[in-house]
C-alpha cells in the first residue's frame, strides 16, 4: 500500500476516469429514463442499453467531432457520448418541443445534425445504406471524416446489411460498421437467427477487414475502435467491428423476457463493464473513493437537471401538426 | 403545331438533355442507377453521359435497390444532389423501405433538421407488352406518402424541364417517367425554359368538360379532345403533373369553368389518384357540377402480356370519347 504520491502526476488517470464516468452517465441516465417510463412520463418504446455501455463509449471516444454517427433505436448512450445535452435527450423522450428532434421522434429518433448525429433509426438494418451514402459523400467531397454506423446482430440478418457491406467495399468508402452483438434480437437468440454465428466472418465475403472484440471490456473496445479508425482514415476503406456484448435489461419496456434464463443474465452481469472497469481503476490506483463519489454526485446533478428541463418543457401546439413534412 | 418557337424532340432525348445539363451545371449532382453508365441506361436515357462526365458522376450500381437508394439518401443528407434511377417501378418496391421510412420521414422525425434533397427517377407505365412484373402505373403508392414530392412526367416539356426543377427541391422528389413514350416525338419550347413543380397545367383549353389526367393519360386525352373538337365539343385537359402535393386549386378551377369532369388514369381504379381528385371535387366544388363525376382507370388486374388484353386494361382515347359523349348526352352516341 505504500506508494510515493509524488510519482503520480495530477492528471494521471484523468482519461480513464472520463471513460468510466461516461459509462456511468449512460447507465444512470437510462435508469432514470426507466423510472420516468414507469411514471408514464415517457411512453412508446424505450430500449435500454444497460450492459452495453462500453461499446458506445469505447467506439465514439475514438471518433472526431466531424465523424458521422448513425444508430439504432437503442441510442441514448451514443447520443450522450456524442455530447448531446442530457436535458435535450430527456425532453425528446418526454415528447417536448425542447427535445433534440423537437419531440417528433421520441426515444428512438434522437437527432443532432450539427453534431453529425444522424439519428436513431427504428427500421432494423434501414440505416446501414444511408451510412454508406454519407461516406460516399465524404469521399466525393474529399473530406477526411468517417461515418460510424451501429446496429445489432439482428440487423446483420437483413438483406440491407449485405447490400450496404458490398456497396461500401465496392465504392471504397470510409465507414465503420459496428455490430453490437448482444446475443438477442428481441427474444430470438443468435443461434436461431444466424447460420454462421461468428459474425466477423461475414466481413470476409466482402473483403472488409473484420475484428471481433469483447464488448464488455472498455479498454478492448477502445483499442479495437482506434485501430479501426486509423485503418479507415489511412485507407479510406470500410471496416467491420463486432462487439460481443449483452443487454442486462429487457429488449424494451414491453418485454417479459420469457426467452432467457435469469441465471444467464446473472452470469453476464459479472462482466458488467462499469463495475469491472471501476475495479481496474481502483487496482491501478487511478481513482479514489472521493473521486468516484464526486463523479456520481456530478452525474446525479446532471440527470436531475435533465429531468427538470424535460418537465419544464412545452408541448408543441396542435396547430403545428403539419410541420416538418416539407421544408418551409 | 410546330413553329419557330418550338422544336421537335423525343421524350428520351428530352430526358437525356435534362441530365446532361444538370451534370454540367452542378458538381454536387451525380447520377446513380443500375446500368446507367456502361450500358447507357436500360432505356438509353443516359447513353453517352458516362463518357462525358466520368464514373464518379455517372455511377453504375449493383442490383441493390434498397442499398443504392439508401446510399443516395445518405449522400443527399451530406450535401450531395444525387439523381437515383430505378429501372422500373416494379423494382422500386425493393427500395420502398428507404423511400418511405427514410427519405420521406427523416425531416419530420428529426424535427426539421435532416433534409433529403434527392431525386428518384423511376421508369413506369403500361403498353410495351412487358407483362405483370415490368409494367404498372403505381403512382398512387408514392402519392400516398407525405414528405415526398411525386411528379408524373406526362409531356415532352416536363421530360425536359422537371429534372432541373426537382434538383432545386430541398425535399425528396419521385419522378415517374413513362417508358412507353421514350421514342415518341413532341414539341418543346426552342428557348431555354423552366417548369413549375408545384402546379398542374392546362394542356388544352375548353369549356364543355374537363379531362383531369397525368402521365400516360395526357396525350390520350389530348387526342380525344382533338377528335371531339371536330364534333364541336370543347374539352379542357388538365395535366396534374404533381401528384403530391396535389394542386387542388387548379382542379377546382377547371371544374368551376366546365362544370363537368372525368378523371383518366392508367393506375388501378380502387384507391387511386382519381379517387382522390373526385373526392376533393365532391367536397369542395359539388355545387359547381352539372353532371355526375366519372373516372376511367386501369382494370384491376396485373398487367397481362397479350397486346389486346394489355390495351384493354387501360383507358384508350376511344373510351374517353365514348365517356364524354355519354356525359354530354351527345346525339351521335
Ligand atoms: C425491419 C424491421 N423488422 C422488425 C422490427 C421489430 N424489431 C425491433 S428491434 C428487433 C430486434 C433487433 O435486434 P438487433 O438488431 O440484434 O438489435 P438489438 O435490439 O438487440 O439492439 C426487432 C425484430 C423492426 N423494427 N424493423
Amino acid at each position: 500500500m505504500k506508494r510515493n504520491p509524488s510519482r503520480k502526476k495530477s492528471s494521471s488517470g484523468e482519461e480513464e476516469r472520463a471513460l468510466l464516468s461516461k459509462m456511468m452517465l449512460i447507465r444512470k441516465f437510462e435508469e432514470k429514463a426507466a423510472e420516468q417510463y414507469t411514471k408514464e412520463k415517457i411512453r412508446g418504446f424505450l430500449h435500454l442499453y444497460i450492459g452495453e455501455e462500453a461499446v458506445a463509449v469505447g467506439v465514439i471516444q475514438a471518433l472526431s467531432e466531424e465523424d458521422n454517427i448513425l444508430c439504432t433505436y437503442r441510442e441514448h448512450g451514443h447520443a450522450l457520448m456524442r455530447g448531446l445535452n442530457p436535458g435535450v435527450i430527456m425532453a425528446e423522450m418526454y415528447g417536448k418541443v425542447e427535445g433534440c428532434s423537437k419531440g417528433r421522434g421520441g426515444s428512438m429518433h434522437l437527432f443532432d445534425v450539427d453534431k453529425h448525429f444522424f439519428g436513431g433509426s427504428a427500421i432494423v438494418g434501414g440505416h446501414l445504406a444511408m451510412a454508406v451514402g454519407l461516406a460516399l459523400a465524404s469521399k466525393k467531397q474529399k473530406k477526411n471524416n468517417v461515418t460510424c454506423c451501429f446496429f445489432g446482430e439482428g440487423a446483420a440478418a437483413e438483406g440491407e446489411f449485405h447490400e450496404a457491406m458490398n456497396l461500401a467495399a465496392l465504392w471504397k468508402v470510409p465507414v465503420l460498421f459496428v455490430c453490437e452483438n448482444n446475443l438477442y434480437a428481441m427474444g430470438t437468440a443468435l443461434k436461431y437467427t444466424h447460420a454462421m454465428q461468428d459474425l466477423e466472418k461475414k466481413g470476409a465475403a466482402y473483403g472488409i477487414p473484420s475484428v471481433a472484440v469483447d464488448g464488455m471490456d472498455i479498454i478492448a473496445v477502445k483499442k479495437a475502435a482506434e485501430e479501426a479508425i486509423n485503418y479507415i482514415k489511412e485507407s479510406g476503406m470500410p471496416y467491420f467491428l463486432v462487439c460481443n456484448t449483452y443487454r442486462f435489461r429487457a429488449h424494451s419496456m414491453f418485454d417479459a423476457e420469457l426467452y432467457r434464463d435469469k441465471k444467464e443474465v446473472e452470469e453476464w452481469k459479472k462482466k458488467d463493464p462499469i463495475i469491472n472497469y471501476h475495479q481496474v481503476l481502483k487496482r491501478k490506483r487511478l481513482i479514489t473513493k472521493v473521486q468516484y463519489d464526486q463523479i456520481e454526485a456530478q452525474i446525479k446533478e446532471e440527470i436531475d437537471k435533465a429531468v427538470s428541463f424535460a418537465e419544464k418543457g412545452s408541448w408543441e401546439a396542435v396547430e403545428d401538426l403539419g410541420k416538418f413534412v416539407y421544408s418551409e | 403545331m410546330a413553329d419557330e418557337n418550338t422544336h421537335k424532340i423525343t421524350y428520351r432525348e428530352a430526358l437525356k438533355q435534362a441530365h446532361w445539363e444538370a451534370l454540367r451545371d452542378d458538381d454536387r449532382i451525380f447520377l446513380m442507377g443500375e446500368d446507367v453508365g456502361r450500358y447507357g441506361g436500360a432505356f438509353a436515357v443516359s447513353k453517352g453521359l458516362l463518357k462525358e462526365f466520368g464514373p464518379e458522376r455517372v455511377m453504375d450500381v449493383p442490383l441493390s435497390e434498397s442499398g443504392f437508394v439508401g446510399a443516395g439518401i445518405g449522400s443527399a443528407m451530406a450535401g450531395m444532389k444525387p439523381i437515383v434511377e430505378i429501372m422500373t417501378v416494379n423494382f422500386s418496391l425493393l427500395a420502398m423501405d428507404q423511400i418511405i421510412n427514410n427519405a420521406a420521414t427523416l425531416l419530420h422525425m428529426s424535427g426539421g433538421q435532416v433534409n433529403v434533397p434527392l431525386v428518384i427517377r423511376i421508369g413506369c407505365g403500361i403498353g410495351r407488352q412487358l407483362a405483370a412484373q415490368h409494367s404498372h402505373s403505381w403512382e398512387p403508392f408514392f402519392a400516398h406518402v407525405p414528405g415526398l414530392i411525386v411528379l408524373s412526367v406526362g409531356t415532352h416539356e416536363d421530360a425536359r424541364g422537371m429534372l432541373a426543377a426537382s434538383l432545386k427541391s430541398p425535399d425528396p422528389v419521385v419522378m415517374l417517367e413513362y417508358t412507353f413514350m421514350l421514342n415518341r416525338e413532341g414539341e418543346i419550347p426552342a428557348d431555354p425554359f423552366t417548369v413549375d413543380i408545384s402546379k398542374a397545367k392546362v394542356r388544352r383549353e375548353g369549356r364543355d368538360i374537363s379531362l383531369i389526367t397525368y402521365g400516360n393519360g395526357v396525350y390520350k386525352c389530348l387526342e380525344a379532345a382533338e377528335r371531339l373538337f371536330e364534333l364541336g365539343i370543347e374539352v379542357e385537359v388538365l395535366d396534374l403533373r404533381v401528384l403530391r402535393p396535389l394542386d387542388e386549386e387548379s382542379i377546382l378551377s377547371t371544374v368551376s369553368k366546365t362544370h363537368r369532369a372525368i378523371v383518366v388514369e392508367d393506375a388501378w381504379k380502387s384507391v387511386g389518384i382519381a379517387s382522390e381528385v373526385l373526392a376533393r371535387i365532391s367536397e369542395k366544388a359539388f355545387f359547381e357540377l352539372d353532371a355526375p363525376l366519372y373516372r376511367l382507370c386501369g382494370a384491376e388486374v396485373p398487367i397481362p402480356y397479350p397486346k389486346h388484353l394489355e390495351d384493354a386494361s387501360v383507358p384508350q382515347s376511344e373510351d374517353i370519347i365514348v365517356a364524354i359523349k355519354k356525359i354530354l348526352g351527345h346525339d351521335s352516341v
